[in-house]
């Protein structure tokens, strides 16, 4: 498995090329290099998932850890940090994912991003992400992991700023980077406060490690030494480092810089704000999940909460938004709490189907997977949208479906996917997650159970607020919207892996297929993932999607809405208030202006500029004066020179007799 | 007498062949009216020779016999693969050094001397060899000798240029008398210890007896003044400034890096037992090293004069390594110096190109230097920035070895010192950046173009500086050869 660090270099040999050499080439020459290193990692890729899933299995029947390549980077002592690839079934899922997604994007960038300024900057850009994200699943330690999570963090900023002359894009870029950074600090209090009661960064309490040859072995985590130390020591790590997941992945309350991330461009939206980036704080908490579920089984209602909160928070937001890109970003933000609850809800590790508690570690996974695929779909499709038509409000569109039949059909079933409907992939991965969460309390399955049924609202609200209605045909009347294919392959693609996964996982749900699960793909603690279904859960959310998708039909479908307008009529400060969304931008304008810059930024200030630069301006003043003061002493006589010698010596020997 | 030891000692027997054959191409190819081919020739052959050679004792290293130990004359010549490493270090120094004079010596008044400035510099480079491989004081003197004499040599390289005869004065002068008085030490240990050999003499010292105690002091003061550390440094600045550009960089770092890694070897083998004394000596010297210096760069124009000040203070941070004589300060040290010796060589490098096409020398020169050599004050820039310690430049990794070496060896108010004072540092660092990005000048320097010699060198020190730190297995690398050569 050594050739998984190609995985990791080529997408950075890539960056620097075009990064360095990109304003020399022609913009199809980059775009090419940029997608052909993308595709060989793809291969590479799948033929590590490939080795990895197929090999022999550990004698109880779960998959080993592999570590092919560990090595110190930085010695520190007794705590080094360490840079090196670890294969797990999360990690290696995550490489099917990233790479898939990126790829797609590379392909549909061709289309979207044809004649652009700064074309080379943009493929140098996404293999720098691509780098960053993958570096950052298949990290073996938690440093390594906020490196890379750092420099995603960097190429998120670069990217949403990429139309750097637009000041709404350079405002949504800085946004992004400082909200996310502050969420950051938490995760790196985290760690530094788990490396120092624990003596370790690695990730050595995974299950059934395999350190390859020649490697550096981990330093084992001390985590008996952590509880020694204090019972709250590891959990309040854990939970600042949940703070950094939150920020990354925008949890309520710092989801607020995800919608003005989608001021970049929409192939970038795709991949990093809806399919992987965002996900890195799931992945974060996954990872550590062995640590949160021995250790601090008694916090993670923080994180079932804060999911429960932010799911519904974003769903009731996405239902009154008018430009689509925004209510897409916002069932992100609902979707992505979707797998935050079900990791919460899980109490324990160990596997087996028999082991009701462990399936939302499964179900989170797992729809970590069908999302990243139908949402990279509905995104891509919103591109071609705006692409053909210019702008991102609805008002603009309706009745498109004539004009653009492929992206039609493929949004129609990535809408079918995320609404939980049978025989598509959100389906599976959804009514895992409710069952999962069912099991821990039935108070929260019912929560989420109607969560699910506002997104199937809110998604046929876009579709058909796209699709069907009234025809904007004073903006058609100048060029009639087309596709170009090079743009709706890859959704043909996304929407083809969303109906097979769908299919198959539901039909494997059904008792067919038993003893080879498409499972095996997803599963992430080691054992087989079976697809099993409580009939009570699966109807009862089937049904109740299904009636949101009737009420949404029945609401927004026709060339006149009456329905929806009386609605309107009848709670318009409600409306205004789910478009505003609920004012927590204004909330944060006035924490961070009224109170933070003028109670806490200005008298640090006034310090800073008074005390803190007199002080170094006192330095700067001694260092000179003492400077001319003592001159003399390199007079430039030797006879000086050798009498200072001397002096020196006698000083010396007085002082140690 | 057993002639076959002489072999054992390959890596100095291997540069006196390179100087052998200099020696004679100097003496066959360089008449009065040399030929093109003999001028190419002359260019290529000493750096060319200088890699082979260390290649063959990098070669030593890669796959060493044993444990790579070689004793020869019953202990007088010792060597480790430690200083073999150390000595392919001041190597690649000497040949970055050797391609920075190249365009120096190709000028008429200095065309029927070419030859000379190789043997010389090679001379003092053996001496160093011996001086870094010696078992016994006496070949430890020869070897601190041969490294000052060709040195002295070397500064008055210039002969006809006053200021270059007086700064050789100084440096002889003060070399002499810094001799006399190591000679004394060495003298007062033999009278108290009857012998000389390192690896006896551990064993003899008494921390009660004041003769030994002084001879500590002797020997540190005798070294102190090859490393340039206050108070030995007074002859610094006049000899850095009056000497040749190419010539001030060879001194400030190869006769530097050498000198401070045999005080490291022979405090920690020789003087062990007195630990502690030489602990707190060491420890005030390294504070007015680096503050002293920090003061006097400060308010310096002539660059030569200002890298003086900065190598004094650089000085002082290498020999932090020495601090409590642990194996992770020798790696540190090791790592120091080749991490300076990169930044510092860059930095020589811009300087003498610079100087030989427009003849100036004064930071106040250098202003509005980027707007008409933009690719030269970069680099200059990045060498500063490693300089002073700014990451992710490698001198950021090798002032956090170091520090964290001196902190496990116990000196967190040394380690607190040294920090503050890399503040100021970065603050006379940045004078110059501040000149060559910021400071307008109706006349900048103009726009010239560096011989290719010099540009090879410009692109290893380069290299050096921005991968130095990140690539981590090189500290690794020197970690496993001085805990190898620790135990020893």
């Amino acid at each position: 498995m050594e050739y998984t660090i190609l995985i990791l270099l080529l997408p950075f040999l890539s960056f620097l090329f075009l990064g360095l050499a990109g304003k020399w080439l022609s913009h199809r020459t980059s775009g090419l290099i940029g997608t052909t290193v993308l595709a060989a990692i793809t291969i590479l890729s799948y033929c590590t998932a490939y080795t990895y899933f197929t090999a022999d299995r550990c004698a109880d029947g779960s998959y080993a850890t592999l570590v092919p390549y560990n090595a110190t980077w930085l010695p520190l002592g007794h705590l080094n940090f360490d840079l090196g690839i670890l294969l797990d079934p999360i990690s290696v899922m995550m490489l099917i994912v990233i790479t898939t997604v990126s790829f797609m994007v590379h392909i549909y960038s061709f289309g979207y991003m044809k004649g652009e300024r700064g074309f080379q900057r943009y493929y140098a850009f996404l293999s720098l992400f691509t780098m960053s994200m993958l570096g950052l699943v298949v990290a073996t330690n938690i440093f390594q992991m906020y490196l890379f999570w750092e420099l995603v963090g960097v190429s998120s900023y670069l990217l949403i700023g990429f139309y750097y002359t637009l000041p709404a894009a350079v405002a949504a870029s800085k946004k992004a980077f400082i909200v996310t950074r502050f969420a950051d600090l938490g995760f790196l209090i985290g760690i530094l406060i788990f490396g120092y009661y624990t003596g370790s960064f690695s990730f050595d309490f995974v299950n059934n490690l395999q350190m390859a040859e020649g490697t550096t072995p981990f330093i084992p985590c001390g985590i008996d030494k952590a509880i020694a130390a204090g019972g709250f020591i590891l959990p309040t790590a854990l939970t600042l480092m949940f703070i950094g997941g939150a920020g990354k992945s925008a949890m309520f309350p710092l989801h607020i810089w995800l919608p003005d991330a989608m001021e970049g461009p929409t192939p970038v939206s795709a991949l990093i704000h809806a399919a992987t980036m965002v996900v890195a704080g799931v992945y974060q908490v996954a990872r550590l999940f062995p640590l949160w579920v021995t250790y601090a089984q008694d916090w993670m209602p923080i994180i079932i909460w804060v999911g429960v909160f932010t799911a519904f928070y974003a769903a009731s937001v996405a239902c009154a938004q008018s430009d689509i890109k925004r209510v897409l970003a916002f069932s992100t933000i609902s979707q992505i709490a979707f797998m935050m609850v079900a990791l919460g809800v899980c109490t324990e590790i160990t596997t087996g189907h028999e082991h009701a508690g462990s399936i939302g570690y499964m179900a989170s996974m797992f729809h970590l997977f069908t999302h990243a695929m139908f949402k990279a779909c509905l995104f891509l499709g919103a591109g071609c949208i705006i692409h053909a038509v210019h702008s991102n409000e609805m008002v603009a569109m309706g009745g498109l479906r004539k004009y653009l039949p492929i992206t039609h059909a493929t949004f129609l079933i990535s809408c079918l996917a995320i609404s939980g409907i049978p025989f598509f992939s959100g389906f599976s991965s959804k009514d895992e997650i409710i069952t999962a969460c069912m099991a821990y309390s039935p108070a929260v399955g019912y929560i989420m159970t109607a969560i699910a049924a506002m997104t199937a609202f809110y998604m046929f609200r876009l579709y058909y607020g796209i699709f069907w209605g009234t025809e904007n045909k004073e903006l058609h009347t100048e060029h009639t919207p087309h596709e170009e294919t090079i743009m709706t392959a890859p959704l043909v693609i996304l929407s083809i892996i969303t109906v097979g996964v769908g299919i198959y996982t539901t039909l494997a749900g059904f008792g067919l297929f038993e003893g080879y699960s498409f499972g095996s793909l997803i599963s992430a603690d080691g054992q087989d993932y079976r697809i099993h279904f409580d009939p009570s859960v699966a109807s009862l959310s089937t049904i109740i999607a299904i009636c949101s998708i009737a009420l949404a039909t029945y609401i927004f479908k026709g060339e006149t809405q009456p329905v929806a307008d009386r609605m309107y009529n009848a709670a318009p400060r409600l409306h205004r208030w789910a478009y505003k969304r609920f004012y927590m931008d204004e909330v944060y304008q006035f924490i961070t202006h009224r109170i933070i810059f003028a109670y806490v930024s200005r008298p640090i200030a006034w310090f800073d500029r008074h005390v803190i630069d007199g002080f170094f301006n006192f330095l700067a003043w001694g260092t000179h004066t003492l400077s001319n003061n003592i001159k003399g002493f390199q007079s430039g006589r030797v006879q000086q020179y050798a009498l200072v010698f001397l002096i020196g010596i006698l000083v010396l020997i007085l002082m140690i007799l | 007498m057993d002639y076959s030891q002489f072999l054992n000692m390959h890596d100095e027997i291997s540069l006196i062949a390179v100087i052998v054959i200099l020696f004679l191409a100097d003496l066959f190819l360089c008449g009065e009216h040399k030929s093109e081919m003999a001028s190419k020739a002359m260019s290529l052959l000493p750096s060319g020779l200088l890699l082979l050679q260390t290649a063959y004792i990098a070669s030593a290293l890669i796959c060493p016999c044993g444990n790579g130990i070689v004793d020869a004359f019953g202990g007088m010549y010792h060597n480790t693969p430690m200083m073999t490493l150390v000595k392919v270090v001041l190597n690649i120094g000497t040949i970055i050094v050797f391609l920075m004079a190249n365009n120096w010596l190709k000028r008429p008044e200095n065309q029927v001397k070419e030859g000379e400035f190789y043997l010389l510099t090679l001379s003092t480079l053996l001496g160093m060899y011996y001086m870094m491989s010696s078992g016994h004081f006496l070949m430890f003197f020869i070897g601190l000798e041969l490294a000052s004499i060709p040195m002295t040599a070397l500064i008055a390289y210039t002969k006809n240029n006053q200021e270059s005869a007086e700064a050789a004065a100084k440096y002889i002068l003060t070399a002499l008398f810094s001799s006399g008085l190591l000679l004394y030490g060495i003298s007062l240990i033999y009278g108290t210890c009857g012998t000389m050999y390192f690896n006896e003499l551990a064993c003899k010292f008494d921390t009660n007896n004041t003769l030994q105690l002084v001879a500590l002091v002797l020997f540190i003061s005798g070294i102190g003044f090859k490393i340039s550390l206050v108070p030995f440094h007074l002859w610094t600045a006049d000899t850095y400034q009056g000497a040749p550009t190419t010539v001030t960089g060879y001194l400030s770092v190869i006769s530097k890096g050498a000198a401070a890694f045999v005080l490291f070897t022979i405090l920690f083998k020789v003087f062990q037992p007195m630990i502690e004394q030489w602990d707190i000596i060491m420890l005030w010297i390294i504070i007015f090293s680096i503050t002293i210096a920090n003061i006097f760069a400060v308010r310096q124009n002539n660059i030569k004069r200002f890298m003086a000040f900065s190598a004094i203070s650089q000085a002082g941070y290498l020999v932090l390594g020495v601090m409590g004589g642990t194996a992770q300060g020798m790696t540190s040290l090791v790592y120091y110096l080749f991490v300076y010796m990169v930044a510092n060589l860059g930095v020589f490098l811009i300087i003498n190109v610079t100087e030989q096409n427009s003849g100036k020398i004064n930071i106040s020169d250098y202003n509005g230097f980027y707007q008409t050599n933009p690719k030269l004050s970069f680099i200059m820039t990045l060498c500063l920035f490693s300089l002073a310690g700014i990451p992710p430049f490698a001198g950021f990794f090798s002032k956090f070895f170091i520090f964290m070496a001196a902190f496990n060896a116990g000196f967190p108010v040394l380690v607190f010192i040294a920090l503050v004072n890399t503040v100021i540092s970065l603050y006379y660092y940045l004078l110059i950046v501040k000149a060559m990005y910021i400071m307008k000048s109706n006349e900048p320097i103009a726009l010239f173009k560096s011989d290719s010699y010099s540009k090879i060198a410009i692109v290893i020190c380069t290299l050096g500086v921005v991968f130095g730190g990140i690539i981590s297995c090189i500290y690794g690398y020197i970690d496993i050869l001085s805990n190898l050569s620790y135990g020893m």
